[in-house]
C-alpha cells in the first residue's frame, strides 16, 4: 500500500492536469473568437502617474462587469471590460472625480453597475432591517436585566 | 412564557424559508435595461465600420424619421442569428443603422457578403465608447430612435420573427 502511494498521486496530478487543460481549451476558444481588435489602450496598461493609477483602480474594483456578470470590471478578461477599464482611466487621467465616473455609468446601467450600496427605493430594507432587529434584541436584553434587577 | 410564542421563531424561519424558496424557483432575469430609453441619443461620430458604406453621426438622426439603431459585431453570433429579421424589417420600411462593436473593417464587410446588409450605414465603435453612453451591455441589441433623436425603445438580445412585428410598432409610435 505504501509503495503505491506515491504512484497513485502521480498518475492522479497527471489526469487532473489533462482535465484542466481540456477544460482551459473549452474555455479559450469563444474567447480568442472574440479578439478580433486589440485590447483598448489603456485596458491594460497602467497610468504613468500612481496616484491617479490608485484612484482609478479603487473605483474598477467597485464596478461590475456588464459581460461577465460576476466580476468586477478588474478582474474580467472580457473585451467590454477591457474597453469601460480604458475609459475609467482616461476619465481619471482627464481630472474627471471617479465619483462623477461612477454617477455617469450608474445614469446608464442603473444600481447593476456598481458594487457600492447605495439606499434607494429598493434598497432600504437592507440598512434598516438590521438596525430594527438590534433594537427588539436591546428591548428584550434590557427587560431580563430589569427583571432581575 | 406563554405557549403560542415558542412558535414564533420556527414561524420567523418558515418565513424566510418560503421567501427564499419562492425567490429562487423564479426565473432570474439576466438583461440589463438601459436607462437611457426616453432620452436624447448622446454625441457620437464615427467613422465608416467598412468601405461600403457611410459611419454614422447622432446629428444625423434627428431629422423627423425614426429608425433603428442595431448594435452587433462581426464577431457575435447571435448577430447571424437575427440576420435574416432584420433583412426582414428592412423590407418593410424599417431604416436601419448599425455600430459595430471592436470590429475589423474586412471582417464587417465578410459578415455582411455572407449574411446580407440591411444597412442605411454602420459605425464602427472600436473602444465601446457609443455602447456604454446609450446604456447597452451587450450584441446584439436593437434601438428604436425617434424623429427628434430620442431613444423611445431598447431590444436586448437578437431579433427573433415575433419581434419583427414589435419593433415596426414602436417604429410607428416613434414616428407620430
Amino acid at each position: 500500500m505504501t509503495a503505491l502511494r506515491p504512484f497513485s498521486a502521480a498518475a492522479l496530478r497527471q489526469a487532473l492536469m489533462a482535465l484542466m487543460a481540456l477544460l482551459m481549451l473549452s474555455l479559450g476558444a469563444p474567447l480568442l473568437a472574440q479578439q478580433s481588435l486589440p485590447p483598448a489602450p489603456y485596458a491594460n496598461r497602467q497610468l504613468d502617474d500612481p496616484a491617479q493609477e490608485a484612484i482609478a483602480h479603487e473605483l474598477m474594483a467597485t464596478l461590475r462587469c456588464l459581460e461577465c456578470q460576476s466580476q468586477a470590471i478588474n478582474d474580467s478578461d472580457s473585451p467590454m471590460a477591457g474597453d469601460m477599464r480604458h475609459q475609467v482611466r482616461i476619465s481619471v487621467a482627464s481630472g474627471e472625480h471617479p465619483e462623477a465616473i461612477r454617477a455617469w455609468l450608474m445614469e446608464r446601467y442603473g444600481d447593476y453597475v456598481s458594487y457600492t450600496p447605495q439606499v434607494s427605493a429598493t434598497t432600504w430594507p437592507l440598512f434598516v432591517v438590521p438596525l430594527l432587529i438590534l433594537l427588539v434584541a436591546g428591548a428584550i436584553f434590557w427587560r431580563r436585566f430589569a427583571r432581575r434587577a | 412564557m406563554s405557549g403560542w410564542r415558542l412558535w414564533v421563531p420556527l414561524l420567523m424561519f418558515a418565513g424566510f424559508f418560503g421567501v427564499a424558496g419562492y425567490q429562487l424557483s423564479q426565473p432570474k432575469n439576466e438583461f440589463i435595461e438601459s436607462r437611457m430609453v426616453g432620452r436624447e441619443l448622446p454625441y457620437f461620430d464615427l467613422r465608416p465600420a467598412t468601405t461600403d458604406l457611410p459611419g454614422i453621426a447622432s446629428a444625423q438622426f434627428g431629422d423627423g424619421q425614426p429608425r433603428l439603431l442595431n448594435i452587433w459585431a462581426s464577431w457575435c453570433v447571435p448577430c447571424i442569428a437575427e440576420a435574416p429579421y432584420l433583412e426582414q424589417l428592412q423590407e418593410q420600411g424599417a431604416p436601419i443603422v448599425g455600430i459595430a462593436i471592436r470590429d475589423r473593417p474586412e471582417d464587417v464587410a465578410r459578415f455582411l457578403e455572407r449574411h446580407g446588409n440591411p444597412y442605411v450605414a454602420v459605425g464602427a465603435d472600436d473602444l465601446s465608447e457609443v455602447q456604454f453612453a446609450i446604456g447597452s451591455s451587450g450584441v446584439p441589441e436593437t434601438f428604436v430612435i425617434d424623429g427628434q433623436g430620442r431613444i423611445t425603445h431598447q431590444h436586448i438580445g437578437d431579433i427573433r420573427e415575433t419581434d419583427v412585428p414589435v419593433l415596426l410598432e414602436k417604429l410607428r409610435e416613434a414616428g407620430a
